[in-house]
């Protein structure tokens, strides 16, 4: 199955094209594990916040670089964040539009997910000093998170992989790591074989507004 | 053959709106809006606005593709808000028909908002008269265009260098209690109230002021004073007349400059566009002094002047029509994009 992956969660722009096992090998149901994931095209862009300018340019490399066009992707997947709001909503109204318009299944992940493997804590930046963490096991199941603290009370635990700037306040070493393709299949392999849900950003925050109660007179 | 279908998509603001357009001829229109979630801050917040495009955005693609019946391999071009407007509701509306423009592998074209609530008005009235005057008035922009060709040449006369006028209908509609938006409860009550009540200033109607631009802001201070020293007197407030009288004031300079920029460039259309332009007193005083100076006005109706898709599909249908090159494959959103640049 010929699956097109993209993120847009953090400053770095994924998009990868990848041929990923089927869920069903003769009739029989393989478990996530047992699938292979093998990445036929990729890039990693340092777009900062110039995500929707670069996206699509991206992904028609990505298919001309594998030649195959994009009416043969045959799902999508996408990951939902959490990250900063506007970066990430491009990313994620791009794979709805496609998966719309080709008739086809968009999976939203989780983008932490996406970086590094095995047991672990994930740290990117949230904005306002504030770091996006997750925790994973042996397996590289999430026991926690995802959440957004102050690197200082995040609940991670070594090693860190991540985002290098916050080493100094979690008081750990971080290993540099970002989202990939591999990780973003690797996240979704779970997901090929049940019904999508929902493509919902992990906004994990509330839009900042505050209600007008009152209004300040002009003249005193 | 038959001209080419456009599909337009607008989230400069808080209006999701996806437009079907075949040449000149309008076939759907699909609307969904976050207003009722902006009410209680008083305004539109841009974070609000942003999430609510995400989630309308596939399904009212698909309202509109189902209303005009077609279907999207029927869509030859893709229309969409580039700018102005605001930087992160503008970028889900470019990603997403960027992504449809890529996977159905149509031109794309970014459209300036401006330039498109002129274009809407040729999906009722026709094809506009070139050269034609423009004004156009919003909740985010209030400008004075000479529009000597909609598809390659629109310059800009005058702005307002303070607040637009819509936002001066929603800053006075909450002092005087009424709900957000502003424009259509102060029109309501104008029509009970005397527009002569009260003298309020017409803001750069003096000799040197610049001849085409406008000032709401002072305005809005003014009304709020009168209103504020009314309550301290313990009289009443008579939100009848303060509406209208405010109303009057800022239609009375909308309209004058309109007509005077038609005079001082020889030009006898006017077309009017923008939110505001739904409302009925600027329509009525705009066509009583059009008529007394031989001006043709063109204003679309209410529900076409708010900002939808349909009028971003009509200028890119123009566009298409007058061969403009389709946008490079690195476009963005541009939340001040001039009005000098009808696309890119």
């Amino acid at each position: 199955m010929l699956v097109l992956a993209l993120d847009t969660a953090t400053p770095t722009l994924v998009v990868g094209l990848a041929e990923v096992t089927s869920a069903r090998v003769d009739g029989a149901l393989l478990l996530p594990a047992q699938r292979t994931v093998e990445v036929r095209s990729e890039r990693a862009l340092p777009s900062g916040n110039r995500h929707a300018e670069l996206l699509t340019p991206a992904i028609r490399e990505v298919l001309a670089e594998a030649g195959v066009p994009m009416r043969r992707v045959e799902a999508f997947v996408v990951g939902l964040g959490p990250g900063p709001f506007t970066g990430l909503r491009v990313g994620v109204v791009t794979a709805a539009a496609l998966g719309d318009a080709i008739g086809t299944t968009v999976y939203g992940v989780c983008s932490l997910d996406a970086v590094g493997d095995g047991a672990r804590s994930v740290v990117t930046d949230a904005r306002r000093k504030e770091v996006h963490w997750a925790t994973y096991d042996e397996a590289g199941l999430r026991l926690s998170g995802p959440g957004v603290d102050r690197p200082e009370e995040a609940p991670v635990t070594d090693p860190v992989v991540g985002d290098v700037r916050f080493a100094e306040r979690l008081g750990r070493e971080v290993v540099a790591a970002e989202v990939t393709t591999t990780g973003l299949l690797r996240a979704a392999l779970p997901l090929f074989d049940r019904p999508p849900a929902p493509l919902e950003p992990l906004y994990l925050r509330r839009p900042d507004a505050v209600p007008s109660v009152t209004r300040k007179p002009v003249s005193q | 053959m038959s001209q080419p279908l456009v599909l337009g998509f607008e989230t400069s603001c808080d209006e999701t709106g996806i437009g079907l357009v075949r040449g000149q001829t309008l076939l759907s229109d699909a609307l969904a809006t976050s207003m009722a979630e902006h009410e209680r801050f008083g305004g539109v917040v841009p974070e609000i606005a942003s999430r609510a495009h995400l989630e309308a955005m596939v399904p009212t693609v698909h309202r509109s593709l189902a209303d005009a019946g077609v279907t999207l391999r029927d869509v030859d071009a893709i229309a969409v808000t580039a700018g102005p407007g605001l930087t992160g509701a503008l970028l889900v509306g470019v990603a997403a028909a960027k992504a449809y423009a890529l996977a159905l592998d149509v031109p794309l074209y970014g459209v300036n908002h401006l330039a498109a609530h002129v274009a809407v008005d040729e999906l009722e009235h026709g094809r506009l008269a070139e050269p034609s005057i423009a004004l156009l008035v919003s909740g985010g922009h209030s400008s004075l265009l000479l529009v000597p060709d909609l598809a390659q040449d629109v310059q800009e006369l005058g702005r307002t260098i303070d607040d637009a006028a819509g936002e001066a209908f929603d800053k006075v509609a909450r002092v005087l209690d009424l709900p957000f938006p502003g424009g259509p409860p102060i029109d309501r009550a104008a029509r009970e109230g005397d527009r002569a009540a009260i003298a309020f200033p017409r803001g750069l109607t003096g000799p040197r002021d610049a001849t085409y631009d406008f000032s709401f802001s002072g305005l809005k201070t003014a009304v709020a004073r009168w209103v504020e020293g009314r309550q301290r007197a313990g009289e009443p407030v008579s939100v009848a007349d303060v509406s209208a009288s405010f109303q009057e004031a800022v239609v009375d300079v909308l309209t004058a400059k309109a007509v005077r920029a038609c005079r001082d460039h020889g030009v006898d259309h006017l077309v009017i566009g923008g939110g505001v332009a739904a409302n009925s007193r600027l329509r009525a005083l705009a066509q009583e002094r059009c008529d007394a100076a031989g001006i043709v006005l063109r204003t679309p109706s209410p529900r076409l002047c708010t900002d939808n898709g349909a009028m971003v599909a009509a200028l890119g249908s123009r566009l298409v029509e007058a061969g403009v090159p389709a946008a490079p494959s690195d476009l963005g959103a541009d939340s001040s994009m001039p009005i000098d640049l009808i696309s890119r």
